[in-house]
C-alpha cells in the first residue's frame, strides 16, 4: 500500500506544482505587460503619422512611421524654454547635493567636529516633521524664492537621507585610509577632497541617480512656487498640454503654422500628437539611464534601511 | 537585476578600530587641546552654511506657524494684517459648512490611507512568489519591467491614465470598435470608485519597487531553514508561509507601523493630478485641500491652521508608533 501510495502523490504533486508555476509565471507575465504597454504606447504614437494617432488607431506598432513630431515639439511655446529650466535643475542640483552629502557625511564623522552629535540631530530630525505646505510657502515668498530658479535648488541641498547614506559608507571605509593623511599632515578638506571624496563615488554615484531623478520629475514645486512661464519645467508644461486643451490647439496651430501650408496631414500636429510626443521626451532620460540605476538602488533602498 | 543581500552592519573589528580612533582623539596626547578645539571649531565653521539651509527650510516654517493667529493678506504683510487669535480654529469646529467640507476630506484622507495599508501586503506577495520562480532571465525582466514605472512622475502616470481611460483614449476606442459600448465610458471624468482607481494607480506605481526590500530580505535568509524544511517533507506551499512568510515579518511591521504614522500625509501631487470638477468632492486628502484652501483659494491664514493640526497630529502619531515598536520589538524606527 505505502509503496503504491507513495509514487501517485508524488505524481499529484508535480502536476499541481505544475498547475502553480503557470498560473505564477502568467501573473506576473500579464503585471509586467501592463507596467510596459503604457509607455510603449506611448512611443508607437509618437512616431506614428498624427491623423492615424489621432483617431486611437496606433494599438500595437506604429503605423506611417515620422519623426517630424521631435522636430516640431521644440517650436512649441515655451517647450525649448522648459527644457533648459528642466535640464538646468537637474545638473545644477544633483551637482549640489551630491557635494553637500559627500561633505556633511564625511563631516560627521569626524569626532572633533563641534557639537557633533547635536549638529546631526538637528538635520536628521528634519526628515520627521514638516511646518506644512502653507508655512513653507509663506517663508519662501519671504524669502524671495517664488518666482526664482533658486527655488529648485537650494531646498534639495540638504537631504538628511543621504547624509545618512554617505556617514554610514564613510564608517565602513578603513579607517588607515584617513590615519594615513593624516601623519602625512594633510588638513581635514585635503583629507575630504583628495583621499575621502575620491573613494566614495558607489554611494555618491546613488545619491546622484536618486535626486537627478527627483529632480527631473519634480513638479509640485513649480506647482506651488512659480507663476512665471519662463521657469516652467517639462513636467508642469506636460501637465498643462494634458488638461488644457484649448491652449493646446493655439500652440498646435502655433508650431505648425511654423512650416506653414508644408505641413501634410501626417505631420500636422495635434492635441494627441503633441502631448505624446511631449510626454516621450519627459520619459526617455529616465528609460534611458534606468539600466545605471538597478545597479545601484537596491544597494540605496537597503542602506536606507539603516537608521541615523 | 540582481537584488544585493542587504548591507551588513559594520565588522566589529571596524568598529572598536573606530572607537580607538575616537578614544585618541579625544584623550591622546597627540595634539595640544587648545589645537584640536579650534580645529574642531573651523570643521563648524565649513558645515555652517547648510546647517543655514536647514535652519531656514525645515525650522524657520515654524515660525510661519504664527500665521494661523492672523487674518494674513500677502499684500499687507505680516505687521499689516489683522490679529484674530483663535478665530480660524473656532471656525474649523464650529461653522456647520467647514465641519462637514472636513468630515469629508478626513474620510477620503482615512480612506485612502486605509486602502493604502490594507494594500501594503501586496509587495510582500510579490515578492514571495517572485521567488518561487526559478528562470533568472524571466525574474529580470519582470523586476525590470515592474519597477520603472516607481520612476516616472506622476504628471506622467496621468498623462498613462489620460491616453489609456479618456473618452477618446486607448481602453474606450477598443471597446467602441468591437461594438461592446455605444458611448464612451466615464474613467476620468466621474466621482465613482475615487479612492479604489487612486489605489489601483499607486498600486500600479509602487508594487514592483516595494517588492524590492522583501526580495533582499529574501536573499539574505538562511539556506539551511529551506534545507531542513525540504528534508521533514515540507511542499512549496509550506516552505512559502512558515519559512520565507515569517522571516519577512519584521520588515513588514516597520514599513507598516510607517504607513500608520503617514496617515495624514498622502501627499498631494496624485491626487492634484487626477482632480476635475466631476471628482473633485471624493478625491481631496488633506494635503490636497490645504492647497486648495490656500493656493487656490488664497485664504493662507486658514490653510496655515490646518497645515499646522496635521503636522502636530503627524508628530504624535509617528512617537506613539516608534513607542509602540520600542515595546513590541525591543528598537526604534526613528
Amino acid at each position: 500500500m505505502t509503496t503504491l501510495a507513495q509514487p501517485l502523490t508524488r505524481i499529484r504533486e508535480e502536476k499541481g506544482s505544475y498547475a502553480f508555476k503557470a498560473v505564477n509565471y502568467l501573473i506576473f507575465a500579464t503585471f509586467a505587460v501592463l507596467c510596459a504597454y503604457p509607455f510603449y504606447y506611448l512611443i508607437i504614437n509618437s512616431i506614428s503619422a498624427n491623423d492615424i494617432s489621432a483617431l486611437g488607431d496606433v494599438r500595437w506598432w506604429p503605423m506611417g512611421i515620422q519623426l517630424e513630431n521631435y522636430v516640431q515639439v521644440f517650436n512649441l511655446p515655451g517647450l525649448p524654454q522648459a527644457a533648459l529650466v528642466s535640464i538646468g535643475r537637474t545638473v545644477l542640483g544633483t551637482a549640489a547635493t551630491v557635494m553637500a552629502s559627500a561633505f556633511l557625511g564625511f563631516m560627521f564623522t569626524q569626532a572633533r567636529l563641534w557639537k557633533r552629535q547635536f549638529w546631526y540631530r538637528v538635520i536628521i530630525v528634519t526628515m520627521y516633521f514638516n511646518a506644512g505646505l502653507i508655512p513653507v510657502f509663506i517663508i519662501m515668498k519671504t524669502l524671495g524664492l517664488t518666482n526664482n530658479f533658486w527655488v529648485y535648488i537650494l531646498p534639495f541641498i540638504v537631504q538628511p537621507f543621504n547624509i545618512i547614506l554617505v556617514k554610514t559608507y564613510v564608517e565602513s571605509m578603513p579607517d588607515s585610509l584617513q590615519e594615513a593623511a593624516e601623519v602625512d599632515g594633510a588638513n581635514i578638506f585635503q583629507i575630504f577632497f583628495r583621499v575621502m571624496l575620491p573613494n566614495m563615488t558607489p554611494i555618491l554615484a546613488t545619491v546622484a541617480i536618486f535626486s537627478a531623478v527627483a529632480q527631473w520629475n519634480s513638479f509640485q514645486d513649480t506647482l506651488i512656487y512659480v507663476t512665471d512661464q519662463s521657469l516652467y519645467t517639462l513636467q508642469f508644461l506636460l501637465y498643462m498640454f494634458i488638461n488644457q486643451a484649448a491652449s493646446l490647439a493655439a500652440a498646435a496651430q502655433q508650431a505648425g503654422g511654423n512650416l506653414g501650408s508644408v505641413a501634410s496631414a501626417a505631420t500636422q500636429q495635434t492635441a494627441t500628437s503633441i502631448r505624446m510626443t511631449v510626454s516621450v521626451i519627459v520619459v526617455l532620460p529616465i528609460i534611458f539611464i534606468y539600466p545605471l540605476f538597478q545597479r545601484f538602488f537596491v544597494k540605496g533602498i537597503m542602506l536606507g534601511a539603516v537608521k541615523g | 537585476m540582481t537584488v544585493a543581500a542587504p548591507i551588513q552592519p559594520p565588522k566589529p573589528e571596524a568598529v572598536s578600530s573606530a572607537k580607538r580612533r575616537i578614544r585618541r582623539a579625544d584623550e591622546g596626547p597627540a595634539r595640544p587641546v587648545a589645537g584640536r578645539r579650534r580645529a574642531g571649531f573651523v570643521m563648524f565653521l565649513s558645515i555652517l552654511p547648510f546647517l543655514v539651509l536647514v535652519f531656514l527650510f525645515s525650522y524657520f516654517p515654524l515660525y510661519g506657524w504664527i500665521y494661523s493667529l492672523y487674518d494674513y493678506r500677502p499684500a499687507r504683510g505680516l505687521s499689516g494684517s489683522e490679529f484674530v487669535g483663535l478665530q480660524w480654529f473656532e471656525l474649523l469646529v464650529g461653522s456647520p459648512t467647514q465641519v462637514s467640507q472636513i468630515a469629508q476630506v478626513m474620510t477620503n484622507t482615512l480612506a485612502m490611507s486605509f486602502l493604502g495599508i490594507a494594500t501594503s501586503v501586496l509587495p510582500l506577495a510579490f515578492a514571495v512568489f517572485l521567488n518561487e520562480i526559478r528562470s533568472t532571465w524571466f525574474k529580470n525582466i519582470i523586476q525590470t519591467l515592474t519597477t520603472l514605472p516607481n520612476f516616472i512622475s506622476w504628471v506622467l502616470v496621468y498623462m498613462i491614465a489620460f491616453s489609456m481611460f479618456s473618452t477618446t483614449g486607448l481602453v474606450n476606442t477598443v471597446l467602441l470598435d468591437s461594438g461592446l459600448i455605444t458611448i464612451p465610458m466615464k474613467f476620468l471624468d466621474t466621482d465613482q470608485n475615487i479612492w479604489l482607481t487612486m489605489t489601483l494607480w499607486s498600486i500600479w506605481k509602487g508594487l514592483g519597487w516595494g517588492a524590492i526590500m522583501y526580495l533582499a530580505a529574501i536573499a539574505g535568509i538562511d539556506q539551511s531553514l529551506y534545507e531542513s524544511a525540504k528534508v521533514d517533507g515540507a511542499g512549496r506551499f509550506q516552505t512559502m508561509w512558515y519559512i520565507t512568510v515569517p522571516q519577512l515579518m519584521p520588515t513588514y511591521f516597520v514599513l507598516l507601523l510607517l504607513s500608520i504614522a503617514n496617515l495624514l500625509n498622502n501627499g498631494m501631487e496624485q491626487y492634484y493630478v487626477f482632480q476635475n470638477a466631476f471628482n473633485r468632492n471624493t478625491i481631496q486628502v488633506l494635503d490636497l485641500y490645504v492647497y486648495n484652501v490656500g493656493i487656490t483659494g488664497n485664504s493662507l491664514s486658514m490653510a496655515t491652521a490646518i497645515s499646522m493640526l496635521k503636522s502636530i497630529i503627524s508628530v504624535i502619531l509617528l512617537l506613539s508608533v516608534n513607542a509602540l515598536a520600542k515595546r513590541v520589538r525591543g528598537s526604534s524606527l526613528i
